[in-house]
């Protein structure tokens, strides 16, 4: 069972201009195996230059590539509403049936979490975490659960 | 496009109007589903207008389409409250049509409502961002409050400085625990209903006029 496969990306990172639908970006950390479970971590840097329905793009074609989607600093309520009226939209039968998400407020991620450790970096603002419904029971405010609770294909 | 020019089409149906003479505000009931929003909406519609807003169901998602009911006039302490109810369908972040086959429901059954639910929550957020005047946000006090869904929407309502009143519902159940939504929710006033029995009304009545006035 290989665990999680972290895929940080670099703030250094420039946004793809590639049209949705395409590969996810930060595939090159990709785990190589059919059941691993890939995380894409997307820094702040990262999104910060992105408008809300890119942002929303990226999140959403890495869940629905199956992957758990990091976000080191959350979403505006505006966005989380979007993200939430976009999901809708994309549900269809047999396919996509939507996302989990999770936000881990600053308090609970400050010193030295196991993500900060990932990332690199001191306690982070609001992390969130959004996975695939289809793939994920819970995700539970324990940060050290996240790892455990995806389910396998 | 089946999809936007329907979501276009009922929004301009439900704006329609809604700028109409005295601008009575539009008071979106949102919460998750089966929390009792249509219970209550056709509670308050019955009690000042005579009439339903639209069908109750234990299955989850029975509303798939927004309804309103325009002009519903509230009466207190001599002063008259005009508002718009609407009624949404209750949200969330996924919808899998086999949870409905639980329900006895055929798959193409399932999967037009799980269709229509989708379309129907999509419209719910459009309107909490561009179309609603208030809130009356409605949780079912036998589940627990600490939920992803409650969070965000509760954000997103404060991020719009919209009026919110948060309706514990379903106090006739021994399980309900209204103190436990109390506590999710400091920052705003939580009053207990049973909009089935129509127990507390009264006091719904009030804060209504009191928020939305
Ligand atoms: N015991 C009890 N049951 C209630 C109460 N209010 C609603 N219900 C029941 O809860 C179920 C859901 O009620 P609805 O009013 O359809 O809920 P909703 O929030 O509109 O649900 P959706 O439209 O699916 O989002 C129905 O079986 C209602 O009879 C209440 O105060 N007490
Ligand atoms: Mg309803």
């Amino acid at each position: 069972m290989p665990g999680p496969t972290p895929n940080v990306d670099g703030d250094d990172t420039p946004p793809r201009d590639s049209p949705p639908g395409d590969t996810p970006p930060g595939d090159a950390a990709d785990d190589g195996s059919d059941d691993g479970v890939r995380i894409d971590m997307i820094s702040g840097a990262r999104m910060e230059g992105l408008t809300s329905m890119e942002k929303i793009r990226l999140i959403l074609d890495g869940v629905r590539d199956g992957n758990i989607v990091i976000l080191e600093e959350g979403l505006s309520p505006d966005e989380e509403s979007k993200l939430i009226e976009v999901t809708m939209t994309e549900i269809s039968p047999d396919d996509f049936t939507g996302i989990e998400i999770e936000t881990y407020p600053k308090a609970e991620t400050s010193d030295q979490s196991f993500l900060d450790k990932l990332m690199g970096r001191k306690s982070a603002q609001k992390l969130t975490v959004i996975g695939p419904a289809n793939r994920i029971e819970t995700l539970h405010k324990d940060e050290n659960l996240i790892s455990t609770l995806v389910s396998r294909k | 496009m089946g999809l936007l020019t329907n979501l276009r089409d009922s929004i301009s149906r439900v704006t329609d109007g809604l700028f109409a003479a005295d601008d009575p505000k539009r008071i979106g009931i949102y919460g998750p589903p089966n929390a009792g929003k249509t219970t209550l909406a056709n509670r308050i519609a019955r009690d000042w207008t005579g009439d339903a807003v639209g069908p109750e169901s234990h299955i989850p998602h029975e509303t798939r389409r927004a309804r309103r009911k325009e002009n519903v006039e509230i009466e207190r302490n001599g002063r008259t409250v005009t508002i718009d109810i609407v009624d949404t369908p209750g949200v969330t972040t996924k919808v899998d049509y086999k949870e409905f086959l639980d329900h006895d429901m055929e798959k193409e059954d399932a999967v037009r409502r799980s269709r229509e639910a989708t379309e129907g929550v999509a419209e719910a957020m459009h309107w909490l961002r561009e179309d609603v005047d208030g809130v009356i946000y409605v949780l079912d006090a036998t589940n627990d409050p600490f939920t992803q869904v409650n969070t965000m929407l509760i954000g997103i309502i404060e991020s719009q400085d919209l009026p919110a009143l948060i309706l514990a519902n379903k106090t006739d159940l021994p399980e309900a625990d209204v103190q436990q939504i109390a506590n999710a929710f400091p920052q705003h006033e939580t009053i207990p209903l049973s909009a089935l029995e129509g127990d507390n009304m009264d006091e719904v009545y009030t804060k209504i006029a009191e928020y939305f006035g």
